[in-house]
């Protein structure tokens, strides 16, 4: 079956200058292969067109069912220059999670959500 | 084994002060942390005492905060550590050992630890700009400020020659949190391990609530018991390092692995090496483990050797920003915005506004992701347009403001819009960094008694 992200993972947004990390954490550890092997720097970079204008660093911490996100030039130039509303990208977390995710159906009972 | 139990006061400057309080009452605190410095904290404390001689150059709220706890850490003996100094720890120590006195206790030693202020000798100090590759002697002319981060040895050293409570400059933020463990247990300055360990904990407490229920929220999903009620966390800690994060019984919030692990990864770039001035952390060895409610347990952060250099943190005067918003609702609402966005550019073209960047956004539509927000599904209720230019000159990002009030009796039909009375236009202070080596800085520690 085939999930949002937001059924499997929670995330959360940091900012540095003009760098936006994206932590991505699986609920359950069963969810965590799928989420590694689908959710690639790349993948990651085209949820956030216009917005992350730099490099994608992609760090997978396997002990943790987490995957570390590092978007290069997606600030507007660093916080206090940034003319978007978000100059902190407090909200970029968000639009990672409506990233589809194949699953196999047997952890259909585990998922989040409604 | 012996544990010391250190509580958060602040995780930044416009943090809540009542958390601080009930910390520092019941949380039976051999500790007391404030973090309460943001990374454009010191640039905007010095463009402010350039305009207002009579700031006295520390935390606007240091006050509000030291009224709350110290009554009780006086009487309690819980020692404090905080970088409300701003760029003026020894005024701010000064205040501090004055409210020691007024709330009847004498002979309290508070330490200031300053000497991190680099702004005049940045530009023999350092090469070329982190970010930019610039070279950092060019700056000279814009530059407002440049800051080393300290870490925790100078903390330790006034620890150790007595103090009860300790202010800062600018100091890394774990470092602040490491310090009382580095004194609590005597870890020498090269256990990497240990100081890897404390500096991880360090970490996830700089933030305060956000390890305690703040910040995560996201109802269905992830659902906090009264979300308005949240304490700051407490971490007990071992001798080796171990700790548990928790908060005080009572609270609002939670504490469980999954707020910690949006934590520990906040603000990180590679999680093999989170580097501060005192070791470089590794947090992909964390084990994270929930030993009851609200009660967290995390080992096995590593530590590998610190770095030869320390992070400096510049300022630069980057021009101005001028912002303002209006508003449609009702059917059209998104026509009539975006007839008004044409309006606008029409009129930043006629009034000949020179600006480096301008966004035009609809706020409800695509405002905070730009491009990457998907089209509407449906024709959105309400819609704010939100103009923002950032510009050169204060009286060019005044322009802003100015055609935006116009919008009100010249502009497009039904636009609603607030009387401009707030200050539409800032200074911008953009954040860089350097590197220098670590001999070129000399912490300061002065003492004085209440």
């Amino acid at each position: 079956m085939r999930v949002p992200l937001r059924r499997l993972a929670h995330a959360r947004s940091g900012d540095k200058g003009n760098i936006s990390n994206v932590g991505v954490f699986a609920y359950e550890d069963a969810f965590y292969p799928f989420i590694k092997a689908q959710l690639s720097a790349e993948r990651f970079a085209a949820r956030y067109p216009g917005v992350v204008k730099g490099r994608v660093d992609r760090y997978p911490v396997d002990g943790l069912a987490a995957i570390n996100f590092v978007a290069h030039e997606a600030l507007g130039g660093g916080v206090s220059r940034n003319l978007c509303l978000d100059n902190y990208g407090k909200t970029l977390a968000a639009a990672v999670l409506d990233v589809e995710i194949d699953i196999p159906d047997a952890l259909a009972p585990l998922l989040r959500g409604p | 084994m012996r544990t010391i139990r250190i509580g958060s006061g602040a995780a930044w400057w416009g943090d809540r002060v009542e958390p601080a309080a009930w910390n520092a009452e019941r949380g039976d605190l051999d500790w007391l942390v404030f973090e309460t410095m943001a990374e454009a904290t010191v640039s905007a404390a010095q463009v402010r005492r350039r305009r207002d001689p009579a700031f006295p150059g520390y935390d606007t709220y240091l006050d509000d905060r030291m009224a709350a706890v110290l009554p009780h850490c006086l009487a309690q003996r819980t020692r404090i550590v905080s970088n409300q100094g701003w760029i003026n720890p020894e005024a701010a120590a000064d205040r501090i050992a004055w409210w020691c006195r007024k709330l009847g206790h004498a002979g309290v030693r508070v330490a200031a630890v300053d000497g991190g202020m680099l702004t005049e000798r940045i530009a023999d100090l350092a090469d070329r700009v982190l970010e930019t590759g610039e070279p950092v002697a060019a700056l000279a002319g814009t530059m407002v400020s440049a800051e080393a981060y300290l870490g925790a040895e100078p903390i330790v050293a006034a620890l150790a020659d007595g103090a009860r409570i300790v202010v800062t400059s600018r100091v890394a933020d774990p470092s602040l949190f490491l310090a009382p463990m580095m004194h609590a247990f005597g870890w020498a300055a090269d256990d990497w391990a240990r100081l890897g360990q404390g500096s991880g904990i360090g970490h996830l407490m700089e933030c305060g609530a956000q390890v305690t229920g703040g910040y995560f929220a996201d109802p269905g999903y992830k659902d906090v018991p009264q979300p308005w009620h949240l304490a700051f966390p407490i971490a007990e800690v071992a001798e080796d390092g171990s700790a548990v994060v928790t908060k005080l019984a009572g609270t609002g919030g939670v504490v469980d692995r999954r707020t910690v692990k949006e934590q520990l990864f906040y603000e990180v770039h590679d999680p093999a090496a989170y580097i501060t001035p005192d070791v470089v952390v590794d947090f992909t060895t964390t084990r994270i483990e929930e030993e009851g409610p609200d009660r967290v347990r995390v080992t096995a952060i590593g530590g590998r050797p610190r770095t030869p250099t320390l992070k400096v943190s510049i300022g630069l005067e980057e021009g101005f920003v001028g912002e303002d918003m209006f508003f449609y609702a009702g059917p059209g609402a998104l026509q009539r915005a975006k007839l008004a966005r044409t309006i606008l550019e029409e009129r930043f073209r006629y009034v000949q506004l020179a600006a480096e960047d301008l966004r035009i956004d609809f706020l409800g539509v695509d405002a905070i992701h730009g491009p990457a927000s998907p089209a509407p599904a449906a024709e959105p209720y309400e819609v704010a347009l939100r103009v923002a230019a950032r510009t050169r000159t204060r009286a060019e990002a005044a322009k802003v403001g100015r055609e935006v009030d116009a919008m009100a009796v010249s502009g497009v039909g039904m636009t609603g819009k607030r009387v401009p009375h707030q200050d539409r236009v800032r200074e911008v202070v953009g954040v860089w960094s350097a590197l220098v080596p670590r001999a070129a800085v000399m912490p300061r520690i002065t003492f004085r008694e209440s």
